[in-house]
């Protein structure tokens, strides 16, 4: 996890920092609101379901900078089939969910199909889904809006885990929740030890130890915060675990698994990629139906958030996740971007959203601001980018200068 | 004596760790075909781009005179000013644009930006029946064949008034009729007082139609013939390829075994026009501990046949049979070669060898992540050890194998491409091009990784465009033209002479008499 290519690292450290320096300034803006418990709560559920699709979003942009433009339409039909499922014929909600993420599934291979195997870019047979599935729910829905769903559903997205209130020194605490943040910290400081030691048994080369202190210090510093404003709340929200899992799980499927390799692999050159064995196609394949599956979830999340199933959810979803990917260092061409990353660029979207509603800016001038941060972040990849080709390709430069345009 | 219109003197050109011209000097006369010949990379490209200006003025060393003027080129528009125009081997021509709109492209008939479509149309049907071109000049260019479209290049270049034309290969792709008429055009070019500078490999054409040779050998001027004294074929490849044989390749052991990869009645199509037949009844065989090389011209089809060897990566409807180490093999994609125990060492490092956005290690594991992976999941420490291993035994230079690639100099490059197909373990490597673009140390350093493998017992199939080098390493020679293979040679006191005069004869049979 810790070990990746030169630069990517580089790039996710810069952008946290931006990160912080960004709650910093709107702590002070907002005299404290931004840090305040009940917010810190506010953030999780309001920005949840944009965090989950920027984790599929990569996926295909590392496949080469394609993007995925019928998430926001997914997200509105998932929670179309949800609300006819659950509210309208009554069917038992666990059921309906593993049938919405199967309809995920099938949409995400009908689109897979086209573009791996049939060659469709995927900018067009996205924009394609984007049309056909934002119609299928107004279709099924009739224009309408279905609500509410019952509770047991809604809890999937605004719910919180049972805890344990107790009153330390005047202040109300939800004790299982702080320490569940201190267990995490601990378990993270265990595991870097036991890594530690093995890779010592068998004789790989090791980190500094102060370097790994300092980790150990301010990630458990970190945790423990948020755990003890969000025990200051109402405890641990239901959907924090859901995005625990689904960053743990792709962020090892991207880092440390072979079929991950391979993403990276085609995204840095196509040609190389399949001469070397990778099979191209599947893997575009998997990444678009793992996109919509993702989708699903997303819609299954932002349903229940709602409370209802509107035929207007979703609307510009994607582009929340596609410039989360990019401000959080995934290149636009492929190749380059980690899961962390598109955590940390979907955090500085939301926090952005929070901090500028909490000072009573108006929707209007928060778009601009959004969008400006958006091209800022690509601009900085962009230069990098080109920095590097300076230096491999100025050999090559000098030998074909106009190439392109000799004779055009 | 006619007049000189162009003189060429002292051209000198350098890229890092590469001499492509040096102390080049050449004059074309007025109303004069003026043929270049000299092997792959001799120089010649490099020549014609700086006289066409592609390479500017003050990147390379050396002036040339036009008409008596200096020139000092800045990019095409000034050569095409002038006069000069370069016609390409890729003919340079927009598919889904008309006949008439590609010759003006660029050059439009136009006033005040807005295209006046008649004189457009008329102006080209002029120039196209100079040319001999029977077509509307509003069919487009993706409706006509080469020969036609080598002609609307020609009609272009006549467009930008013309007074010395450049081809480059013009008739490599042509059949022998339109190649004639071809030819025939720039004799006829001649009475108009437009000259030509003709680069070819096909002899007979040269000796058809030049009334000077030039000939070019690793970037210097060997010396110009006039069509007075003996230009005949063998007299030409003497001067292309007589060079002197120095120890530049590494000596080996030969511990030559059976029969590791044998290749019968193997034909290749063209993934896009599956009519043209691109491999040719062609059968070899590798032995163990041999280094084979195949010879021949670019587009003789070496690559095509290596690639779809590598598990069907290139063509259509192949057809023949492999064999790896006497058993019958069937490879229908690449990881199932790349498990029978094939390489392929692509020629293009840049293009289709190396992710050049990642890492050392990660460009080094990628053919084969089984062996640093369990169910699926990389061991990223394994991974490094084994990548650190494989730098360390070839060479290759950087600070560690988290070092990027795009970082490395091209022969450490090519290295690590070489170092990612050893780490597959493979038993027969396909090398293609495996020292092109690559300064000589580097050169020696992977003919010794070469010889190594052998000496392991490992088979390597060298595929090279530099016939030195293949005599230089290979213990058999396969000679391919055209598709097929024409002669089997073996590696004891072959020259280039031999070779070449393969290729020429196989490449004169059937076409202009001589």
């Amino acid at each position: 996890m810790k070990k990746k290519a030169k630069g990517g690292n580089m790039k996710e450290m810069s952008m946290l920092v931006v990160l912080v320096l960004i709650i910093a300034l709107f702590t002070l803006t907002t005299g404290g609101k931004m840090l305040k418990p009940m917010n810190i709560g506010n953030l999780i559920n309001q920005n949840a379901y944009v965090v989950i699709l920027a984790i599929g979003m990569l996926l295909c942009i590392l496949t080469g900078g394609n993007i995925d433009l019928s998430v926001g339409s997914t997200v509105a039909l998932i929670g179309a089939c949800a609300g006819t499922f659950i509210i309208v014929w009554h069917m038992n909600v666990y059921l309906a969910i593993f049938l919405c993420l199967l309809i995920g599934i099938l949409i995400g291979m009908w689109q897979g199909f086209w573009i791996a195997y049939v060659g469709i870019p995927p900018f067009i047979t996205t924009l394609s889904g984007m049309l056909v599935f934002r119609g299928a729910t107004l279709l099924i829905l009739n224009g309408l809006t279905l609500n509410p769903f019952p509770d047991e559903f809604e809890r999937l997205s605004t719910g919180f885990i049972p805890d344990i209130p107790v009153e330390v020194l005047g202040m109300k605490i939800n004790l299982i929740c702080f320490f569940v943040g201190i267990l995490l910290a601990i378990g993270f400081c265990v595991l870097q030890i036991i890594t530690r030691s093995n890779r010592k048994a068998k004789g790989y080369e090791l980190e500094s130890l102060g370097s790994m202190a300092a980790k150990m210090i301010v990630t458990s510093v970190v945790i423990i915060g948020i755990f003890y404003l969000l025990s200051r709340n109402r405890g641990i929200p239901t959907v924090l675990i859901l995005l625990g899992v689904l960053l743990v799980v792709y962020n090892f499927f991207t880092q440390k698994t072979v079929r991950g390799r391979h993403l990276y692999a085609i995204g840095g050159n196509m040609k190389a990629a399949e001469l070397s064995g990778v099979k191209t196609k599947q893997m575009m394949f998997f990444a678009y139906t793992n996109m919509s599956f993702i989708a699903a979830i997303a819609g299954l999340v932002f349903a229940a958030r709602l409370n209802a199933a509107s035929p207007e959810a979703g609307k510009s979803f994607e582009m929340d996740a596609i410039a989360s990917c990019f401000i959080g260092g995934a290149s636009a061409y492929g190749g380059t971007g980690t899961i962390i990353g598109a955590l940390i660029g979907a955090l500085i979207m939301g926090v952005l959203n929070n901090g500028m509603s909490l000072m009573g800016m108006s929707q209007n001038l928060q778009q601009v601001v959004k969008g400006l941060v958006l091209l800022l972040a690509v601009l900085m990849d962009v230069m990098s980018k080109k920095n590097i080709s300076l230096r491999d390709f100025g050999f090559l430069a000098k030998i074909f200068p106009k190439k392109e345009t000799e004779h055009i | 004596m006619a007049n000189i219109i162009l003189d060429m003197c002292h051209i000198t050109k350098e890229f890092p760790g590469v001499k492509a011209l040096d102390d080049v000097s050449m004059q074309v006369e007025e109303s004069e075909i003026h043929a270049l010949v000299g092997e792959n990379g001799a120089g010649k490209s490099t020549l014609m781009k700086v006289l066409s200006g592609i390479y500017p003025y003050g990147s390379y060393d050396g002036d040339f005179y036009y008409n008596g003027n200096l020139c000092r080129f800045r990019n095409i528009k000034d050569s095409e000013h002038k006069g000069i125009v370069i016609i390409h081997q890729e003919l340079a021509l927009v598919p889904y644009l008309s006949i008439a709109e590609n010759m003006f492209l660029g050059n439009e008939q136009a006033s005040h930006g807005v295209i006046n479509w008649d004189a457009t149309n008329q102006k080209a049907a002029e120039y196209m029946r100079i040319v001999g071109l029977e077509e509307s000049p509003q069919t487009l260019i993706k409706d006509i064949g080469v020969g036609k479209q080598q002609l609307v290049e020609i009609a272009k270049a006549l467009a930008k008034n013309v007074k010395l034309l450049i081809l480059d290969e013009p008739t490599s792709s042509l059949n022998e009729s339109d190649a004639k008429n071809l030819l025939d055009l720039l004799i006829g070019f001649k009475e108009k007082g437009i000259s030509s500078i003709l680069i070819s490999h096909k002899l007979n054409e040269i000796s058809y139609c030049s009334d000077k040779i030039t000939i070019i050998r690793d970037g210097k001027t060997i010396e110009t013939l006039d069509k007075n004294e003996d230009t005949s074929e063998e007299r030409i490849i003497r001067g292309m390829v007589g060079r002197e044989m120095s120890n530049r390749y590494p000596l080996r052991e030969h511990n030559i075994g059976e029969v590791a990869l044998r290749v019968e009645d193997w034909n290749v199509y063209h993934p896009l026009y599956p009519d043209r037949k691109l491999v040719d009844h062609v059968s070899f065989n590798v032995r163990k501990g041999e280094v084979v090389g195949i010879a021949g011209l670019i587009g003789a089809g070496r690559t095509e046949l290596c690639m779809s060897i590598f598990g069907k990566a290139y063509g259509t409807g192949i057809s023949g049979n492999l064999y790896i180490n006497g058993q019958k093999a069937v490879l229908h994609d690449i990881p199932q070669a790349i498990d029978a125990g094939l390489a392929y060492v692509t020629e293009d490092r840049k293009g289709n060898g190396l992710i050049i956005s990642e890492t050392i290690k990660k460009n080094i594991t990628l053919a084969r992540p089984a062996f640093i992976s369990e169910r699926g999941v990389i061991d990223p420490d394994l991974e490094t050890i084994k990548a650190a291993e494989l730098r360390k035994e070839l060479g290759i230079k950087s600070p560690s194998v988290e070092w990027g690639v795009g970082n490395l100099s091209g022969g450490n490059q090519q290295k690590v491409l070489v170092a990612k197909w050893i780490f597959t373990k493979p038993d027969i490597l396909m090398m293609d091009e495996p020292t092109r673009g690559v300064d000589v140390g580097a050169k020696y350093e992977i003919y010794e990784i070469i010889n190594n493998l052998v000496e392991e017992g490992k088979s390597v199939l060298m595929v090279s465009s530099e016939l030195p080098e293949i005599l230089g390493m290979a213990d058999r020679i396969y000679v391919m033209n055209e598709g097929r293979i024409i002669a089997e040679l073996k590696n004891d006191g072959v020259t280039q002479e031999d070779i070449m005069g393969y290729i020429m004869r196989d490449s004169n049979k059937g076409e202009i008499g001589t």
